[in-house]
């Protein structure tokens, strides 16, 4: 710290900074210091040696003074900043074309890394197509283009360093083909759905399709994106028609149940729907993965809601947290819980016959079966996660 | 001996094209179109009979020129058109019960072709993303055009119920387009601004015209009967679609986009009715396995590919060069030396 510069508050008794005037104003005179009568002395001597005055006082910025220094410093006292300044004061009048070009071209350096050139091209010709309209999207209206360079990419971060996700057991993913990823469901707002999205992708390289609730396609917005992210109404005729095109189904049967719960019921699993997702998957053969979310409960803890506001918006439930509506925007901000994901081991289903879909007894212990192994999970990673935040 | 069918609805342009298109088909003697006014344009071998099928006239001249098929084509999408939405109504309705009256007095009706929509499925959150034959609309249309479909479909099952010995065949077509198309559909897509619905992104599917012609002859001509959904390949967006027309888009809430319609309706710019504006909300999709593997129906333009074609149609004054965005990103890339060019040099 010996070589920390000082910058000093006020004008030490001269002209006041950009006041104009010669004489400094009262409340510059009393910020001075009460110096004694060598150093000012000292001061003025050496900067008349050191430069000459090019510019008149009131401008200039007192920046490097005779604060007695320690020890001498390897830094040559006889280079003081030079004096700002100030030829022209338009905001972007000094600037010639030529300057513009070499800031945006360091700028474009600075972003996307030595070989610029070719990865902005990159960048212009996507921006170039998704303006013309030439993409593909799928029966489902998935825009597989601006899931992974757009969605995922801003979700990684926040999966990555705020809910510092931890994931085992990726190895349970079929690597190809069709799998129901059956996951308990918690934390008021859907986040866990969009960063098990965004940890089956970065672990398999395969997109999570999400079943959502039609409130999810009902809302202006919030509809239009999960369609593109590849969500689809939680109905047994889309399920089958994503798992039967081997896709990768994400469902959460707890529904709003299980969002919406208090937090005294956290990692309590709720009714587990009416097994359609089973039934689903019986139908078309495919494993179930059973998954098990730990940290989302803590995000946006539950703990009041107001029914009467809920039935007017025509929403399940308007959300009372300890930091929401209280904090207002900030209390939005979900808490930065320690996330745990264990994919359990898939439960195969076509070595039953087609005939099972239709056992509403095997459908229900199936059912069971999943939610059993969930809740049971979440108990074991809870024991193993030290507390809520790490 | 040839066939003899008896076409509704050929006053307007995709009913006109189509008979015209079936009276040099090969196995058919007669084309009879009959309709309301006459049509304008080339009519080509088809013979023209001007009846109201709302009046018993309809059965008259079934009886008289021995029809053995009837496709039906005379549903009306457009209440402008029509001259209000009564007349509509019971051009679509009551129209449809006379002719199948007709039809069901008939001993020489041996086949039934009946051109549906697939707005009957309704549009609405709840809805599956693929539509097939088997299922219901989430919610039943109450009003307008779907409305009218819907019951359409209702008299010909009707129909079908009594007369079985009558194969029925009904498509339940997309959105149709194409050059030549005047369609609530192409008339949105031609406004200069297309007011889109704010926070909505519709899924959208397309025949192209010509495709329809191929599959209403395949109808007339092959044995198949049943319900069959007919679109094209693939799923465009609105937002896409609407790019790729190069067209500026005014995004408004729901409901004002429904006003909005209304005016254009009053100003005869365009057709807007609430279904459609349900339609451009949530958009709908209709699974066409059936069409591939019974009807043995493959049709030649994806909906890409249809939609293109309409679009080249579009004269090209009315054509944006592009949004502002657009040509800032194209003129940002000729700055740049093609990514090509570069690698190479490089490698």
């Amino acid at each position: 710290m010996a070589d920390a510069e000082i910058i000093p508050i006020g004008t030490r008794g001269r002209a006041g900074r950009g006041s104009g005037r010669a004489k400094p104003s009262s409340a510059s005179r009393n910020l001075a210091a009460k110096r004694t009568t060598a150093k000012p002395a000292a001061k003025k001597a050496a900067r008349v040696t050191s430069r000459p005055r090019a510019v008149p006082d009131a401008i200039e910025q007192v920046t490097t003074e005779a604060v007695p220094q320690p020890a001498p410093t390897d830094v040559p006292p006889a280079a003081p900043r030079p004096a700002t300044t100030t030829s022209d004061r338009g905001p972007v009048a000094g600037i010639s074309p030529a300057g513009w070009l070499a800031m945006l071209e360091a700028a474009a350096r600075e972003v996307f890394g030595d070989d610029w050139e070719p990865r902005l091209a990159e960048v212009l010709a996507l921006l170039r197509r998704r303006l013309a309209g030439e993409y593909d999207v799928d029966e489902f209206g998935f825009d597989p283009e601006v899931t992974e360079k757009l969605t995922l990419a801003l979700l990684r971060p926040i999966a990555e360093k705020w809910f510092r996700i931890e994931v085992r057991g990726v190895e349970n993913i079929p690597d190809e083909g069709g799998a129901l990823i059956v996951s308990n469901h918690s934390g008021t707002v859907p986040v866990d759905a969009l960063m098990t999205m965004v940890a089956v992708h970065d672990h398999t390289g395969r997109f999570l399709r999400l079943l959502g609730a039609d409130l999810v396609f009902r809302m202006p917005f919030v509809g239009e994106m999960a369609r593109r992210g590849g969500a689809t109404l939680a109905c047994n005729e889309d399920a089958e028609r994503m798992l039967s095109r081997g896709d990768l189904v994400g469902v959460w049967p707890e529904g709003f149940k299980g969002i919406g719960k208090p937090f005294k019921q956290r990692y309590k699993l709720q009714r587990f729907g009416r097994g359609g997702f089973v039934s689903a998957a019986l139908r078309t053969g495919v494993p179930i993965v059973p998954l098990s979310v730990v940290g989302a409960e803590e995000i946006y803890p539950l703990v009041g809601n107001v029914p009467a506001l809920a039935r007017l918006l025509g929403v399940p439930y308007v959300p009372i947290t300890p930091l929401f509506p209280w904090l207002g925007p900030l209390g939005m901000v979900p808490l930065p819980s320690k996330w745990l994901l264990e994919f359990g081991e898939p439960i195969r289903t076509d070595e039953l016959d087609d005939a099972a879909a239709e056992d509403p007894m095997l459908v229900f212990n199936l059912t069971d079966q999943v939610r059993e192994t969930i809740q049971q999970t979440l108990y074991t990673l809870l024991m193993k996660r030290e507390s809520v935040w790490r | 001996m040839g066939r003899v069918v008896l076409v509704t609805g050929v006053s307007r342009d995709l009913g006109r094209r189509f008979a015209r298109v079936l009276a040099t088909t090969e196995g058919i003697d007669r084309v009879i179109g009959v309709d309301v006014v006459p049509p304008r344009g080339d009519v080509g071998a088809m013979s023209f009979i001007r009846a109201d099928i709302r009046t018993p006239v309809i059965a008259k001249v079934i009886a008289k020129e021995d029809v053995d098929t009837v496709v039906h084509m005379s549903v009306i999408a457009t209440p402008g058109s029509a001259g209000g939405r009564l007349t509509m109504k019971e051009l679509n309705v009551i129209g449809t019960m006379q002719l199948l009256a007709a039809c069901q007095k008939a001993p020489s009706v041996k086949h039934l072709v009946v051109k549906s929509t697939s707005t009957v499925y309704g549009a609405s959150s709840r809805d599956p993303a693929m539509f097939t034959e088997e299922m219901q609309p989430r919610r039943n249309p109450r009003s307008g055009f779907s409305k009218d479909a819907a019951e359409i479909e209702g008299y010909v099952r009707g129909f079908a119920r009594r007369r079985p010995d009558v194969r029925v065949a009904v498509l339940r077509l997309a959105n149709v387009v194409g050059p030549h198309v005047v369609s609530p559909m192409t008339s949105y897509f031609r406004l200069p601004v297309i007011p889109t619905v704010l926070g909505y992104d519709a899924r959208m599917q397309f025949v192209h015209e010509s495709d329809l012609d191929r599959v209403l002859e395949l109808a007339v001509t092959s044995d198949v009967e049943g319900t069959y959904n007919v679109a094209g390949d693939g799923i465009l967006m609105l937002s896409q679609a609407v790019r790729r027309l190069q067209r500026a888009t005014l995004p408004l809430p729901g409901f004002a986009v429904g006003q909005l319609g209304s005016v254009l309706r009053q100003m005869r710019l365009a057709d807007f009715s609430p279904e459609q504006l349900s339609f451009l909300t949530f958009g709908r999709g209709i699974d066409t396995t059936r069409m591939r593997t019974e009807l043995g129906f493959e049709p030649a333009y994806t909906t890409e590919e249809a939609f293109a074609d309409f679009a080249a149609s579009m004269p090209a004054a009315s054509r944006l060069s592009g949004s502002l965005t657009g040509r800032a990103v194209s003129s940002l890339q000729d700055l740049l030396p093609p990514a090509s060019e570069k690698a190479g040099a490089r490698g």
